[in-house]
């Protein structure tokens, strides 16, 4: 199983920081996923076997952490937040407007593998809502014209 | 990058290097960047505990507690390390200001964290930042290394003989881990499944060690107390209540946006001076004060100072510092849920009330707001919410409940009005569409 060369700095470094393997584990899978795009048998049974674990104890960490994934999502992952403060100010909207858009349900993938729609909790942008994440990029006060103009923005950069 | 805003009335303590730069080193050290620390190293460890203590300064996290009468629980002498743990899993919805502090100011974090642990005798920081922040994890790494690389941090900090070590660490989604004890369980690479207390953090905290666990704000307002004296601190805000907070404004807001304004500010004055009054002309019909978990406050409510011990008279609670504006167009029932979806969400189901409480509430609150309510489960909501509270290892029980409990007492008419089939009286008949200001 390779990793990026930055994947093994990090990780690498991350060791020092604790007495025990283990506490690099939870940002070390988030780290492995963004490169992976999921937590696949593979990483999962690398992982484990880096920080001293079974495979079954990394299992049970990942379906604790909501960004953890064992399946495929979208290469833009467009994390809709619905919470009160979004809910508020159209989230559900934003929502509604990305799945019928992109043509796919809640944490459905489009065809070509490049977006996935997922509803999540708060992402901590109430004082700028609506809001998405995708990926790590934030996108605030949004409309469902700014929603277009970010989504287009994204696809253009995913099929160049 | 998210806007900043600003008001006269605000008083800039935490936020007085915001949008100024503050993340490049030598431009913090320009602006009394790293001075705190080097005076907190001159000072007995005794007397730092107690600066803060009479500053006043009490838990920004939401819980409350004096930061001082916290650091003093922890033993003088250890066999294991002692650790400083500052918490960054902002998470409580309706709060968005320990974004702003890590992205604009990052290094009153670290330095809060180093003056925490010179007064309790650790040498060692975490800063747990929450994995949906990878942008601000990104900023406080380059924060962490420009510090070493100046000597602030490893060994013998300030040429003083005192070694300290801070690093930060990334969560990957989960509201829980803000409570201390899963924070912990997070940190050490498990589920983030509280922990029962005693013994208490500062007695066993991190791998067995003492530890002191404060959020990122609190520890943020340490260095100015240290620079500025416990005086001047406490007297910004009403007796008990020292500083300053970042309120988190949202909602149905004309100025939605985080404003720094003295602890026991007037909650109506911050909605309709602060904040701009509600959009539209349409009217306020209830606040979340400070963040979903703390009961709600009707219209009526709202003329109280903002600061812990008035907010607990008023039947609510400071919390977080997350203000949510709703009008009178919101379907109260709706909001209800919402929150209860969130908290079902959440629940790690290590406590039954918890787990199945916030399940079945969810049920009957989505049966009830699509027309399917019964007389019964109005009371039956209630019943269930007062049965979670306090019976959880943690606080998300509690959470889950109090909101709910004062939306069902204080807004039980449009529940009634959800009755029998009715459709909800906030929504257009056949379309899912909200009201946004």
């Amino acid at each position: 199983m390779k990793f990026s060369d930055e994947f093994e700095q990090r990780f690498a470094e991350m060791l020092t920081h604790y007495p025990t393997k283990r506490s690099a584990l939870v940002p070390t899978l988030l780290y492995a996923q963004d490169e992976v795009g999921y937590l696949s048998d593979e990483v999962i049974h690398e992982l484990a076997e880096r920080v001293g674990l079974t495979e079954l104890e990394v299992r049970n960490v990942i379906s604790y952490y909501s960004m953890l994934t064992t399946e495929p999502r979208g290469k833009f992952n467009v994390q809709v937040c619905t919470n009160i403060a979004c809910l508020l100010r159209g989230g559900e909207q934003i929502l509604e407007h990305c799945k019928a858009k992109l043509g796919v349900p809640n944490k459905g993938i489009t065809p070509d593998g490049l977006f996935s729609v997922e509803e999540v909790e708060c992402i901590g942008a109430c004082s700028w809502a609506p809001a998405v994440q995708v990926n790590y990029d934030f996108h605030e006060n949004l409309t469902e014209e700014k929603m277009d103009k970010v989504l287009d923005e994204y696809k253009r950069k995913g099929t160049q | 990058m998210a806007d900043l805003v600003s008001h006269p009335d605000e008083v800039k303590v935490v936020s007085k290097r915001f949008g100024k730069g503050a993340t490049d080193i030598d431009r913090y050290v320009a602006l009394d960047g790293y001075k705190a620390v080097q005076k907190a190293l001159a000072m007995k460890p005794e007397d730092i505990i107690t600066q803060v203590k009479d500053s006043g300064l009490r838990g920004r996290g939401g819980a409350g507690f004096n930061t001082g009468l916290k650091w003093s629980f922890v033993p003088k002498q250890s066999a294991k390390p002692k650790y400083i743990l500052c918490n960054g899993d902002e998470s409580e919805p309706g709060t968005c200001k320990d974004r702003l502090i890590f992205e604009h100011d990052p290094h009153a974090v670290i330095e809060g964290v180093m003056i925490a642990g010179i007064a309790v005798g650790a040498h060692t920081g975490y800063i747990y930042i929450r994995g949906e922040y990878r942008y601000l994890s990104n900023i406080m790494q380059k924060a962490i290394r420009d510090a070493y690389a100046k000597g602030f941090l490893g060994k013998n900090i300030f040429g003083s003989g005192y070694d300290f070590d801070v690093y930060w660490h990334g969560g990957a989604g989960a509201y829980e881990v803000g409570e201390e004890s899963a924070l912990m369980e997070s940190l050490e690479g498990k589920r983030g499944i509280p922990r029962i207390r005693p013994p208490f953090p500062a007695v066993v905290g991190l791998w067995g060690g003492p530890t002191v666990i404060n959020n990122a704000e609190t520890l943020a307002s340490v260095p100015p107390i240290i620079l500025g004296g416990a005086d001047w601190f406490a007297k910004l805000g009403p007796p008990k209540n020292g500083g300053t907070r970042l309120f988190c404004l949202s909602g149905h807001l004309n100025k939605p946006g985080v404003y720094e304004l003295p602890m026991g500010y007037n909650l109506k004055k911050m909605i309709y001076d602060v904040g701009g009054g509600i959009p539209n002309g349409r009217a306020l019909k209830a606040v979340v004060p400070g963040g979903s978990s703390c009961p709600l406050l009707t219209a009526d409510e709202i003329d109280v100072s903002m600061d812990f011990d008035s907010m607990m008279k008023a039947g609510s609670m400071l919390g977080s510092g997350g203000l949510v504006a709703v009008d009178d167009t919101t379907c109260m029932v709706k909001f209800a849920l919402r929150i209860m979806k969130f908290y079902k969400h959440e629940s790690c189901g290590w406590c039954i009330p918890c787990r199945e409480g916030t399940d079945w509430i969810e049920k009957t609150l989505t049966r009830f707001h699509a027309g399917g309510g019964l007389k019964k489960d109005i009371d039956n909501i209630q019943y269930l919410s007062e049965n979670m509270l306090g019976r959880t290892f943690c606080p998300l029980g509690d959470a889950a409940a109090m909101p709910t409990i004062s939306i069902v007492k204080k807004f039980r008419k449009e529940f009634e009005d959800h009755l029998e089939g009715k459709p909800c009286p906030f929504e257009k008949a056949g379309t899912r569409e909200l009201v946004t200001a």
